[in-house]
C-alpha cells in the first residue's frame, strides 16, 4: 500500500521528529510513504481566525497536492479534523457565494481520503500492536479535536495498550481542553495559560514521565507550560512513541 | 443603541474582563466547584436515557422547524393567546419593550412589581427602565435576589449568583435585605437553609403585596396560546399566580406548534440545566380565567436582534437555544473567566454566539466575544438541541475579521472589519502567499534554522503574552521537508 504523508507545516517547520518516526513506523508496517512536495499547510489558523477566504487556495493546494493518493495519513487530529469537518463548508460557502462548485468538488475529493495516523492504523491497517517498545509511565491527553470533531475514541488508547514496556496512567480531567486553541493562545493568553496550568498539573499528579497526543500543536502548549515550570515531564507525541522499537529506541 | 440594554454599555472587551477574572482566586474557585459539581451530575441524568440521541435530534427539529416558519407560528400564537383573554403586544427593540410594560404597569396604577427571574427582560433592562418611570421591580428568584441586592449583575443563565459562595451570601443578605423590605433577621450564618428562610419571609410578604407579576417564559405552544415557565423553587409559580395582573415578556423564538412538542423538551432541559429528571415546578398558563389567577394577562414578543439573526443561515442555530446552560457548565473558558467577562446576560458559549448577532458586532465587547473560546467543542457535545457553537464561532470571527453582509434592523447593510484586525489580516495575507508558494515556506525554514541559536526566549508584542507562561519550542536544525530532501531526495 502506498500513502502520501501530510506533515502539517507546524511538524514541518518545528516538529520535523514526528514526520520521521511516523515515516519509519509506516513503512515499518510495510506501507509505502510518499512525501509529495506542494503540500504546506491545511490552513486552520486562518480558517479559525476568521479569515476562511484565505483558506481557499490552501484548499485547492491539498487537492492538488494529494491528487494522485487514495490515502492521506497525518500525525495531527485538529489538521485532519480541518480537512473533513471545514473543507466542504468551504467549498460550500464559497459555491453560495457564486464562485462555482469547483472548491466544493476539491472538497469533496479531500475528505474521504484523509486520515488522522490513529485512525489510519486502527481502522485501514487493522492494527493496534504496531511491534513498538516505549518502557516509560505515559499519560495520554485526548486532544479536543481528536476526541470530538474526528471521534477517534479508544483507538490511541488501544494502540498504546499495546506498547511493549509502557505503562499507560490515567489523566484526571483528560477530556478538558488543554488551553492552546490556536490563536487563542494569543488573544486570550491569560485563560489560556489558566487552562494550561491546570491541565498540566493534572499531567504531573499522574506521575508519568511522559505525556502524548495525537497532535504537537496542543503539545507544543502542554510541553512549553511544563517547561516554564522545570518540570521533568516530557512532551511526546504518539507517533514518536509508537515508531519506537528495542532497536531503534526513542532518544 | 436600543438593542442592548444600558448596564452592559462600556464594558471592556472579553480578553481584558477575563484576565480579572483569572486573577480573583475567589472566583475562580467558587466557578470552579460549582461548574465541576453540576456538569458531573448532568453527565449521570443524560447517561440514564438511552434515547438521549434521539430526544437531541427532535429537539433541534422541532426548533429548526418551528424557526423557518416563525412568522405562521407566532401568528397562530397570537390569536390563540387572544381567544384566551390575553392581549398580544410586539416589541421590534428593548426601547419598544420597556415602553410597552411601562405603560401597562402605570395603567394599573402600581409603583411595584414582582418578577420571576427572565432573561429576556434583562437583555432589554427592563428593572432599570422601570426604575426610571418611579416603578420597583423585585426578583424573587433567589440567585436574582442575591445579584439584585448585591447591586450586581447576574453571571450564569441557571444560577445568575453563581460567582458567591455562601458567606457572600449571608453578607449580602444582612446588610441589604432591608433597604428593599423585610430585613433579614439579626445573627444570620451561612448555612443554606437559614439563607433560604431568611429569603422565604423576605420574599413572602412581596408576593402577598404584589397587584402585578411579570414573568418571561421557557416555551409558549401556539396552538392552544400556552405559556410554561419551569423552575425549581416554586417562586415563580407565586408570581405567576397571585397577582392581579401577569405581564409576560418573550424573545419570540420561544414558541413551539404544539403541546406534544413539549414532550421533547421537559426531558431535555431539566436534565441538561440542573441534572434533574423533572423540574420540581412546571407552571403553564393560558390566557386568563374567571377566579383563578391573574384577572388580565398580557403577552409582549420581543424581537430585539432575532430576526435580524434568522436571517443568517449560520447563525440562527443558536436561536434553537432553551437557556438550560449546560454548555457553561462545561465550558473551561467560562470556567476560567466567569460570566461578567461576557458583558450580557448570556454568558459562556451559547452568549458568545448569541450577543454578537443579537446585539451586532459593533462593540468591543462584541467584537470579542467571537474569540472567547478555544473551539474545543465541549458545548456542542451537550447541547440538547445541538447547536454547533464552534461553527457559529467560526462565522462570526468571520464577520469580525472580514465584515460582510448582514441584515441590521431588516435591512440587508455590508459592513465594515471590526477595527484592530489589520495587522492580522497582512500576516495572514502574507501568510496566504507563502503557504502557497512551498519553495518560500522552505526558504523560510531555512532561514529560521539557520538562526536558530539567535531566537529570542521571550517575545515582543502580543507573542509576550505565550512566552510569559510558556517556554517556546526551538526551531530545529533541519525541517521535514529539506530531512526528506536530503534522505530520499528525488523520490516523490
Ligand atoms: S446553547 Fe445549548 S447547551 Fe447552551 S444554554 Fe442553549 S440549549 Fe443549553
Amino acid at each position: 500500500m502506498r500513502v502520501a504523508l501530510f506533515v502539517t507545516c507546524v511538524n514541518d517547520t518545528l516538529y520535523p521528529r514526528t514526520g520521521q518516526a511516523v515515516v519509519r513506523l509506516l513503512e515499518r508496517l510495510g506501507v509505502e510513504v510518499d512525501f509529495p512536495q506542494p503540500q504546506t499547510c491545511c490552513g486552520q489558523p486562518q480558517f479559525n481566525t476568521g479569515y476562511r477566504h484565505e483558506t481557499e487556495p490552501l484548499v485547492r493546494r491539498f487537492d492538488r497536492a494529494f491528487a494522485d493518493h487514495e490515502y492521506v495519513v497525518t500525525p495531527s487530529g485538529s489538521c485532519a479534523a480541518m480537512v473533513r469537518d471545514n473543507y466542504p463548508r468551504i467549498g460550500a460557502k464559497a459555491a453560495a457565494e457564486g464562485r462555482g462548485e469547483e472548491l466544493a468538488e476539491a472538497a469533496g475529493r479531500a475528505v474521504p481520503k484523509t486520515y488522522e495516523l490513529t485512525e489510519f492504523l486502527v481502522d485501514v491497517l487493522g492494527v493496534t500492536d504496531v511491534g513498538a517498545w516505549f518502557p516509560y509511565a505515559v499519560t495520554y491527553h485526548p486532544t479536543c479535536h481528536g476526541l470530538r470533531v474526528l471521534g477517534l475514541g479508544e483507538r490511541p488508547r488501544r494502540l498504546l495498550e499495546q506498547v511493549k514496556g509502557l505503562e499507560l496512567r490515567e489523566l484526571p480531567g483528560a477530556q478538558e481542553c488543554c488551553g492552546f486553541g490556536g490563536t487563542f493562545a494569543v488573544k486570550n493568553a491569560a485563560v489560556s495559560a489558566a487552562m494550561g496550568a491546570d491541565k498540566v498539573r493534572a499531567v504531573e499528579s499522574t506521575g508519568a514521565g511522559a505525556v502524548c497526543t495525537v497532535d504537537n500543536s496542543c503539545l507544543m502548549h502542554i510541553g512549553g507550560t511544563l517547561a516554564k515550570k522545570g518540570s521533568a515531564v516530557r512532551p511526546v507525541h504518539i507517533g514518536e512513541i509508537l515508531a519506537a522499537t528495542e532497536e531503534e529506541p526513542y532518544v | 443603541m436600543s438593542g442592548t440594554s444600558d448596564t452592559y454599555l462600556g464594558m471592556p472587551a472579553f480578553p481584558a474582563a477575563a484576565r480579572d477574572a483569572v486573577r480573583n482566586e475567589t472566583l475562580r474557585e467558587n466557578l470552579r466547584h460549582a461548574t465541576h459539581t453540576i456538569r458531573d451530575k448532568r453527565a449521570k441524568a443524560v447517561a440514564e436515557l438511552d434515547d438521549w440521541a434521539l430526544l437531541r435530534a427532535a429537539g433541534r427539529d422541532v426548533k429548526e422547524r418551528t424557526l423557518r416558519h416563525l412568522d405562521h407560528y407566532l401568528l397562530q400564537l397570537e390569536e390563540s393567546v387572544t381567544a384566551a383573554g390575553g392581549t398580544v403586544h410586539w416589541a421590534a427593540d428593548a426601547g419598544e419593550a420597556n415602553r410597552i410594560v411601562t405603560a401597562l404597569v402605570k395603567q394599573t396604577g402600581q409603583s411595584e412589581v414582582v418578577k420571576v427571574k427572565s432573561m429576556a427582560t434583562q437583555e432589554i433592562g427592563l428593572n432599570e427602565a422601570l426604575e426610571a418611570e418611579g416603578i420597583r421591580a423585585y426578583e424573587t428568584d433567589l440567585a436574582e435576589l442575591i445579584v439584585q441586592l448585591g447591586d450586581d449583575r447576574p453571571s450564569h443563565i441557571l444560577v445568575p449568583a453563581i460567582h458567591r459562595n455562601r458567606g457572600e451570601i449571608r453578607d449580602i443578605f444582612a446588610q441589604r435585605m432591608g433597604s428593599w423590605g423585610r430585613p433579614a433577621l439579626a445573627g444570620l450564618s451561612d448555612d443554606p437553609a437559614e439563607l433560604a428562610e431568611a429569603a422565604r419571609v423576605h420574599l413572602r410578604e412581596k408576593f402577598l403585596r404584589a397587584k402585578v407579576g411579570i414573568s418571561g417564559a421557557n416555551f409558549m405552544v401556539a396552538e392552544t396560546g400556552t405559556l410554561v415557565v419551569v423552575e425549581s423553587e416554586g417562586n415563580g409559580r407565586m408570581c405567576l399566580t397571585l397577582p392581579e395582573t401577569l405581564i409576560s415578556v418573550v424573545g419570540i423564538e420561544k414558541v413551539v406548534p404544539t403541546w406534544q412538542d413539549l414532550e421533547v423538551f421537559l426531558q431535555t432541559l431539566p436534565r441538561s440545566s440542573t441534572a434533574e429528571r423533572m423540574n420540581p415546578y412546571t407552571s403553564m398558563w393560558t390566557g386568563t380565567t374567571d377566579s383563578d389567577g391573574p384577572r388580565t394577562f398580557h403577552l409582549v414578543l420581543l424581537d430585539n436582534g432575532r430576526t435580524d439573526t434568522l436571517a443568517d443561515e449560520v447563525g440562527r442555530q443558536a436561536l434553537r437555544c432553551i437557556r438550560c446552560s449546560a454548555c457553561l457548565n462545561v465550558c473551561p473558558v467560562y470556567e476560567r473567566a466567569g460570566g461578567h467577562a461576557y458583558g450580557s446576560v448570556y454568558p459562556g458559549p451559547i452568549g458568545a454566539i448569541l450577543s454578537p448577532q443579537l446585539r451586532g458586532t459593533g462593540s468591543d465587547v462584541d467584537a470579542s466575544l467571537p474569540y472567547a473560546s478555544s473551539l474545543c467543542g465541549a458545548c456542542y457535545d451537550v447541547c440538547p438541541v445541538a447547536i454547533d457553537i464552534p461553527e457559529v464561532l467560526v462565522h462570526l470571527r468571520e464577520r469580525v475579521v472580514e465584515g460582510g453582509e448582514v441584515t441590521r434592523n431588516g435591512e440587508r447593510v455590508t459592513i465594515k472589519p471590526a477595527k484592530g484586525h489589520t495587522a492580522e489580516r497582512a500576516a495572514m495575507r502574507a501568510a496566504r502567499w507563502v503557504l502557497d508558494h512551498p519553495g518560500a515556506l522552505r526558504a523560510g525554514q531555512r532561514l529560521a534554522s539557520r538562526t536558530r541559536r539567535l531566537h529570542p526566549k521571550r517575545l515582543p508584542g502580543p507573542g509576550r503574552a505565550w512566552t510569559d507562561t510558556r517556554a517556546l519550542p526551538e526551531v530545529p536544525a533541519e525541517s521535514f521537508r529539506d530531512w526528506w530532501q536530503r534522505t530520499r531526495g528525488g523520490a516523490r
